[in-house]
């Protein structure tokens, strides 16, 4: 094959995104010299940014910083910082790249981030999150609350889970009226929920545009770009918009049939977070055999709307309980991913699947042999496993990774040719 | 003092018998009855045992076991008894079992049940929610509903109904077990010449295998026969032990720690087994008895969030309760709940002036002249300070 082709998605939405961050940051710089708004620590996935919404509070997502910090080359001196206190080599790396920097006063832009007002922990099956905030709380100094989703044991949340999430839901909004000293704004928090559906099924349809082909984005690499105004902007008519407009750029694309490449010759779903730090090489890698993922599961941590699920706002407290119970992958059981791959690979109309093994994540990797043991001999579908990290660049073998993805796609390619022979 | 002696090496016996061969017996002898294995580290024993199965703590391969297949599932980064709890299972040992119950406890164990059901069709396999917001008003109620969950689960592989008067003759049984390892650590904590930590522990977790009653006996026998045994104090250091509540490091580990001079007085090996600071209520609503214990009355541990009541206060409770001098970490290989809760409780140890020490594990360790030297290093640093 030739040189790397270094391809992304660069529309009008692209810069947007950037812009929608950075505003984010400034409101948070803004909290953290002013008070005001109000800010809350909150896990990407299953978020219940609504409720922040109801009271004009700002969400402090440290997985964003964690990965703002890696893709910038900026992980490693906050991660040994954090080992310099007793953290393990084998914590996972995106708790102490926000530790470390809390120790050492880094901030991803450059600008503050406040001390919140709560440290909200909602606890959607990734056990570190429980951890994480605690240590959190003990070295901010701040009230920690840790909002207990039943985890999906079974094919739908039964009516105690839901129950109880709610009933937890309820408790929180009387304890951030007492943080906060704001009163509970009820409209805002409908309001915020129908933002979120709206967002939603846009988010929902430029998904399913990837069905075509060419596909008119990359369902991981350029998904990824997306996903902070998902999660920031959700809840708001900022966010509405934001995604309004990528959807009919996204469209635009398929109208005039223009894809990622030139020519897309392989179609990909890939299984697990990518290597930030390594995030542009890593992609590199496969712009080179112009293979283009067409779905990702962990393009959907913050929530799984391709298959239907909504917030509803006739329902808000129940909708918000149900979407951090069932709609993200997190919280989902593993072989309820198992059957979300078996989707996307069937009807996204997938030629691979790319397994990435993160150590500091065993929510994601814990069993992953297990999951291509079953879609190699189930499925019969090819696969490929590769291990790095997604925080920490002392784990990346970038010579090795690139030459087991070359000869994945040098047997795919081979495999496709002798199909077509016959 | 023979017989106590044999005891011991009966228990051992039990620990290393990868084939389960007690609990094929008890099969045998209760043709009709079900087996359920349970991961570690909790598991509501007493609504298994009014079902009238056998709850079989499983504690993975130990060092038996070499693993063959299980790595190609679970990859690197994984702790080892996750690896081998699924090796036995591909290798036919969990046979006997007709169903695995897991819970909350860490992310490979939440992913190992799902695994495991996957591959292995014909077991009952389930997942408890154990809650972790204590805080929460709904938190006993809804573990009391979980626990209902899991009685109908079992009411539909097994012959027998649970019924109230059942669940709270299981809970007296089980409420009589706890007292006794209270008891044993008790005794240690106040005599360690007098008894091992090692052989607590073979005693502790012989009860893995057999029917409570059986166990009770047991430990009353060996209570028994404990206070007729004398011996002479060693030139010592008191340590507690923490961070082992699930992988469970080798019994020659064990053993070292105390031949290079430490007197383990307070551990939380097999912590599932004492898990209650007192008595489940035997009258009222068994299965809220439960949930309220669960919730408002647990030792503190790693896979146990109560924000109203820190686990480093928890430890150093501990430390302070049995007279300890310093702090062994025996911290399973990748045992991410014991790493994070490692730096806080450090943290906190440090304000105290409490002297620690780290010590990383594999079960299937088999070599350990560092350890000794290390563990030897700090005994001397603390005795000579």
């Amino acid at each position: 094959m030739g040189e790397a082709k270094h391809t992304e998605y660069r529309g009008s939405i692209h810069q947007r995104q950037k812009e929608l961050m950075l505003k984010w940051y400034e409101c948070l710089n803004q909290a953290a010299e002013t008070g005001t708004p109000p800010a809350v620590s909150l896990m990407i996935s299953g978020n219940c940014v609504e409720l922040l919404e109801a009271f004009g509070a700002v969400p402090i997502y440290p997985e964003v910083n964690a990965l703002q910090l890696a893709i910038r080359h900026q992980s490693l001196e906050p991660i040994l910082a954090a080992e310099d206190i007793g953290y393990a080599p084998d914590n996972c790396a995106y708790v102490k790249a926000d530790i470390g920097c809390y120790l050492k006063g880094i901030t991803p832009t450059g600008g503050k981030l406040p001390k919140p007002d709560l440290v909200l922990c909602n606890f959607v099956g990734c056990n570190t999150y429980v951890k994480w905030f605690e240590h959190t709380a003990v070295l901010t100094g701040s009230k920690l609350y840790v909002l207990d989703v039943p985890f999906l044991r079974e094919q739908d949340p039964g009516q105690a889970d839901i129950d109880y999430v709610v009933r937890q839901l309820k408790e929180l909004v009387a304890l951030l009226e007492q943080i906060t000293g704001r009163k509970f704004d009820y409209d805002r928090f409908v309001e915020a929920v129908r933002c979120s559906a709206q967002v939603e099924e846009l988010w929902s349809q430029i998904k399913h545009l990837a069905r075509r082909s060419p596909s008119p984005f990359d369902a991981y690499f350029d998904a990824i770009t997306l996903m902070g105004p998902l999660y920031v902007y959700r809840g708001t008519q900022e966010g509405v918009e934001f995604f309004s407009a990528a959807l009919e750029e996204m469209q635009a694309k398929v109208a005039s049939g223009q894809g990622v490449y030139d020519q897309e010759k392989f179609r990909l779903v890939i299984e697990g977070p990518p290597p930030y730090p390594y995030f542009r090489t890593f992609r590199d890698m496969f712009a080179k055999w112009k293979a283009c993922t067409v779905a990702s599961t962990y393009s959907t941590v913050g929530g799984l709307w391709e298959f239907g699920a909504r917030h509803d706002p006739d329902h808000p407290f129940e909708s918000v309980a149900l979407h951090m119970l069932a709609q993200n992958v997190t919280n989902r059981n593993y072989l309820q991913r198992y059957e979300q791959i078996r989707r996307y690979l069937e009807e996204w109309n997938a030629d691979g699947l790319i397994i990435h093994f993160v150590k500091s994540c065993r929510l994601f990797s814990a069993g992953q042999g297990d999951m291509r043991d079953y879609v190699t001999k189930t499925l019969g579908i090819p696969t490929l496993y590769i291990e790095s990290d997604l925080e920490d660049p002392r784990y990346f073998a970038e010579a090795q990774t690139r030459n087991r993805v070359d000869a994945f796609f040098e047997a795919l390619e081979h495999s496709k040719l002798t199909a077509n022979a016959v | 003092m023979l017989t106590f002696e044999r005891t011991f090496e009966q228990c051992q016996d039990l620990i290393a018998d990868l084939s389960f061969g007690p609990v094929h017996r008890w099969k045998e002898q209760h043709p009709d009855s079900r087996v359920i294995g349970y991961f570690p580290v909790y598991a509501p024993v007493e609504i298994i045992h009014a079902a009238g199965m056998l709850p079989v703590g499983l504690s993975g391969g130990g060092d038996r076991l070499d693993i063959q297949h299980a790595d190609a599932r679970f990859g690197s980064f994984i702790c080892s008894i996750v690896k081998t709890t699924m090796e036995m299972g591909m290798r036919d040992h969990l046979k006997v079992f007709d169903g695995v119950l897991f819970s909350s406890i860490c992310d490979s164990a939440r992913n190992l049940c799902f695994v495991m059901k996957r591959n292995f069709p014909d077991l009952y396999v389930d997942f408890l929610h154990l809650p972790h917001n204590p805080s929460s008003t709904a938190s006993v109620e809804f573990l009391a509903s979980e626990y209902h969950r899991l009685i109908k689960g079992l009411e539909r592989i097994g012959d027998k109904l649970v019924t109230e008067n059942g669940l709270q003759q299981a809970i007296a049984l089980y409420n009589r077990n706890r007292q006794l390892i209270r008891s044993l650590y008790t005794f240690r904590a106040q005599k360690p010449h007098l008894l091992q930590a090692w052989e607590s522990y073979v005693l502790m977790r012989a009860g893995h295998f057999m029917p409570v009653e059986k166990h009770n006996s047991l430990l009353e026998e060996s209570l028994e026969q404990l206070s007729q045994r004398s011996g002479k104090p060693r030139d010592s250091i008191r340590v507690v032990v923490e961070g082992a509540f699930c992988e469970q490091p080798p019994l020659d580990l064990i053993k070292l720690v105390e031949d290079a001079g430490c007197y383990i007085v307070d551990d939380d090996f097999v912590i599932g087994r004492s898990w209650f600071v007192e008595d489940v209520p035997v009258d009222g609503d068994p299965v809220f008895a439960l949930a309220d214990s669960y919730v408002n009355r647990a030792v503190y541990s790693s896979v146990r969030h109560d924000f109203r009541a820190p686990r480093w206060e928890g430890l150093a409770d501990k430390v302070k309760r049995s007279r300890a001098d310093a702090v062994l970490f025996l911290i399973a290989k990748f045992c991410e709940p014991a790493y994070f809760d490692y730096v806080l409780f450090k943290k906190k140890l440090e304000e105290l002036r409490v002297p620690h020490m780290l010590l990383e594990f594999e079960e299937k360790q088999f070599t350990f002249d560092r350890v000794r030297t290390e563990v030897e290093t700090f005994v001397e640093s603390l005795v000579f300070d």
